[in-house]
């Protein structure tokens, strides 16, 4: 934890390496409005030693979930998740990007039943990894540039 | 393989034996199809036609394969299908035709409304086109009719001309070419040609192909001349429009380099992309095409509602 310019925290969630710029994006993602009650530290543009600047997060008391991180891994795809207790990283683990993205992302594709009126999310499958291939299930739309529509 | 109870939503997602299964029950349809025969295999059974765009040619063969079976049809189009569209989720609509039908065709305005469709109905889905993406009945009945008239998919070079960058039915009937060995030749001007997310999944199959702006390239090589409209709009202008319009017209002249046994598709309706002298022609066989979508429409029929294995 020493790179990490801000505070230690007791209990909780350190979400490192974010992409510079990123943290309220993937705040946003996680759902984390700042209303839940626990203390929330988000560092931008912090100088890292692997890339030249990077965003930092840190939720106290809340360990999130990997299903709930791997949201993130469309914008911040360098992520490294701390899962912090008393004082020590009890885990660490790089985010995934999840096989299929709910309601992460909306279908690029206008005309898409998706983007209607109807009782549905999105539903975004990944079809390949690398190069990275995510194809809308409803109207098959091949996605170029997911990170610019995520909901 | 089972069909019974199966959502006919796209092409890819039939698997070549089965794409060959539903080409032979349809063959056995014929002479159903034509009148010669009668049968009562759908006796009782309820289509239910949801179309949310005109589109006379599908809903009509559709129909006359249900009625053809002894089933009968529900028919929501037109005005009442576009006043729906306004009301009403599609989820709820299709909701509301599943409780008076055994099976549902669908024609819908958005791309992957069939998908949605099937999602909130436990009958089956046949999508009968939705928006500009598939329309996978279509690409049956031209595939049915590749193999009826020449014998074979396999090993054929088909050439597919006019606007294929907007024309779904090109998209869909490229990708199940390559599935099923067919080798292909794109004719199109540079403005209208494949898009680069076709060829992309065209190569991830391994298709074999080539692309070109000469017609008569595509004509001379093609065992199947596949035709389709170029539209107007796709143009910044009539100068433009008419000049690539003219050039890719088939006319009795621009055959006379054609293998003998060719035969030239279209998903009709047609404009002026194929002059009507080549009507009479052999190598005309874009209204026995059309007949063809009532047998291979009757064949997914049987099939979805388990008559026939
Ligand atoms: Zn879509």
């Amino acid at each position: 934890m020493k790179e990490l310019k801000i505070t230690p925290i007791k209990d909780g969630t350190v979400i490192d390496h974010i992409t510079a710029g990123s943290a309220l994006k993937v705040l946003r993602i996680l759902g984390i409005t700042g209303e839940e009650g626990y203390t929330v530290s988000v560092a931008m543009n912090v100088t890292s030693k692997k890339e030249s600047l990077k965003d930092v997060v840190k939720i106290e008391g809340r360990e999130l979930k990997p299903e709930e991180i791997n949201k993130i891994s469309l914008i911040a795809p360098r992520a490294t998740i701390n899962i912090i207790r008393d004082y020590n990283v009890v885990k660490k683990y790089r985010v995934q990007i999840p096989d299929v993205l709910e309601g992460i992302a909306k279908c690029e594709n206008p005309n898409c039943i998706s983007n209607q009126r109807e009782p549905i999310q999105p539903v975004l499958k990944v079809i390949s990894r690398n190069p990275l291939r995510i194809k809308c299930v409803y109207c098959g739309r091949v996605q170029s540039q997911v990170e610019k529509n995520l909901i | 393989m089972s069909f019974k109870g199966r959502d006919i939503i796209r092409i890819e997602e039939l698997k070549e034996e089965e794409i060959y299964r539903i080409l032979d029950v349809a063959e056995k349809m014929v002479p159903v199809a034509r009148g010669e025969e009668t049968t009562d295999l759908l006796y009782g059974k309820v289509l239910a036609s949801l179309f949310f765009e005109p589109s006379t040619r599908t809903r009509l063969s559709f129909e006359s394969a249900m009625h053809r079976l002894g089933g009968s049809v529900l028919t929501i189009s037109g005005r009442e299908g576009t006043s729906l569209k306004k009301g009403e989720t599609l989820a709820d609509t299709v909701r509301m035709a599943e409780a008076y039908a055994d099976v549902i065709v669908l024609r819908h305005p958005n791309e992957g409304a069939a998908a949605l469709a099937a999602q909130f109905c436990s009958k089956p889905v046949i999508n009968g086109g939705d928006g500009s993406g598939q329309h996978p009945t279509q690409t049956l009945l031209d595939l049915f009719t590749i193999k009826s008239e020449l014998g074979a998919i396999k090993g054929k070079t088909v050439a597919l001309v006019g606007d294929l960058r907007y024309g779904r039915t090109v998209h869909s009937l490229s990708l199940a070419l390559a599935r099923l060995g067919a080798r292909m030749i794109m004719v199109a001007p540079e403005l209208i040609q494949m898009p680069t997310y076709i060829l992309d999944e065209l190569n991830s199959l391994g298709a074999k192909y080539e692309l070109t702006e000469d017609l008569g390239r595509g004509i001379e090589e093609a065992d199947v001349l596949y035709v389709t409209r170029i539209q107007r709009e796709r143009f910044p202008d009539e100068e433009e429009y008419m000049k690539v319009a003219g050039s890719y017209r088939v006319t009795l002249e621009s055959l006379k380099n054609a293998k003998e046994g060719m035969i030239i598709l279209h998903p009709l309706p047609r404009v002026d992309e194929i002059a009507p002298e080549v009507d009479s022609t052999p190598h005309a066989k874009y209204f026995v095409q059309a007949f063809n979508g009532v047998p291979v429409r009757m064949a997914i029929l049987t099939m979805v509602l388990g008559v026939i294995e």
